[in-house]
């Protein structure tokens, strides 16, 4: 049952990365690409010439004087030198779609844990539910502190620190969710009211501390244009968005079929409890795609 | 449809346990993807590159 439910989480993880992947491309790739163009507009004349695609024959002369090295860190602007733009584009949608798979395994097993514990009783809106939190938990509330920002924009200096209180946010954003759950459960005899207002109010308080004492970042480069940082910043959350949504219901989608499937191969088991119901553990290899 | 109204038994803490050790696999995954820049991966920039735009368009610090 859970292998089951993991390789769902799995494929239906890389499938919304790559749905993902093509809103990003279409709807993300023209700022990416405005702001590139505006990076190497205000850059200074840098050690290679701008879009030089032909990058093996520039690396080793790079290498040989030395600047090889700096890369490491936080580079400038001479990404097409290591990678060309058109490869970036199509690792974009390897990007989304690792990024799909790695997040829709751990949602299996969280799913797999909550299933029959915590929330709705069925596992499509367990899923479509789960779903929901975890894009407020992991993409909404780091949004409002750290929005997402365009190439040409943060120093390169700051990345370790910025990338840390990233994480900062988004377990703040992880953990208050889990208390809004816990609190939801603890007054399940209450009021539905009361209950509602405890949960948000062990998601918010947690959430709003956090945005009031984490420091800020304002590494927007004066000049830079205010459309183009907007319209991006929405294309990102569109983005993420997209596969939230799509992962919820590719997820949804699938546990109820994995559910309806054990159920109906479980059923006899409903007159003797002392029947092992082992059926979950080895789920035929060739039903698991 | 029927799976919408079907209740769902809990999964035994043991038998989830075992596919804890999944965890951190696939939060190295993401690692890799979102936040790696050549200390893991030990491909230099490369990663980090091809990674780019899909860094920037998720939402994650880049330079
Ligand atoms: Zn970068």
């Amino acid at each position: 049952m859970v292998r089951t439910l993991l390789v769902r989480g799995l494929w239906a993880g890389l499938l919304a990365g790559l749905i993902a992947g093509g809103f990003a491309f279409a709807f993300g790739e023209p700022h990416v690409d405005s702001a590139i163009a505006l990076e190497e507009a205000a850059a200074p004349p840098a050690h290679e010439p701008a879009g030089s695609s032909a990058h093996g024959s520039d690396e080793p002369a790079a290498q040989a004087s030395g600047e090889a090295a700096p890369h490491d860190h936080g580079h400038d602007h001479g990404e097409e030198a290591v990678v060309s733009r058109p490869v970036q584009k199509a690792g974009l949608f390897l990007a989304t779609g690792l990024y799909g798979l790695a997040v829709g395994g751990v949602f299996a097993l969280v799913f797999a844990g909550l299933r029959g514990r915590v929330g709705p009783r069925s596992d499509g809106r367990l899923a479509l539910a789960t779903a929901g939190a975890a894009f407020t938990a992991v993409v909404l509330v780091p949004f409002v502190k750290y929005p997402a920002n365009p190439p040409a924009v943060g120093d390169p200096a700051t990345i370790n620190d910025r990338t840390l209180l990233y994480v900062v946010i988004v377990l703040v954003g992880l953990a208050a969710t889990a208390i809004a759950v816990a609190t939801a459960r603890r007054a399940s005899s209450a009021d539905p009211w009361v209950r509602w207002v405890a949960a948000a109010g062990g998601f918010l308080v947690p959430v709003i501390a956090a945005w009031m004492l984490l420091p800020g970042v304002d590494e927007v480069p004066g000049g830079f244009p205010a459309t183009l940082l907007w319209e991006f910043r929405i294309a990102s959350l569109g983005t993420q968005v997209v596969f939230w949504a799509a992962f919820g219901v590719l997820f949804g989608w699938a546990s109820d079929r994995v559910s309806a499937r054990h159920a109906a191969t479980t059923r006899p088991a409903t007159a003797p409890p002392t029947s092992p119901t082992t059926s979950s553990t080895p789920p035929s290899p060739a039903s698991s795609s | 449809m029927s799976g919408l109204t079907t209740p769902s038994a809990a999964i035994p803490f043991p038998r989830l346990r075992l596919w804890l050790p999944a965890v951190p696999v696939l939060l190295l995954v993401a690692y890799l993807v979102l936040m790696d820049n050549g200390a893991v991966s030990q491909t230099g920039a490369f990663l980090h590159e091809l990674m780019h735009d899909g860094r920037h368009l998720l939402g994650v610090p880049c330079h």
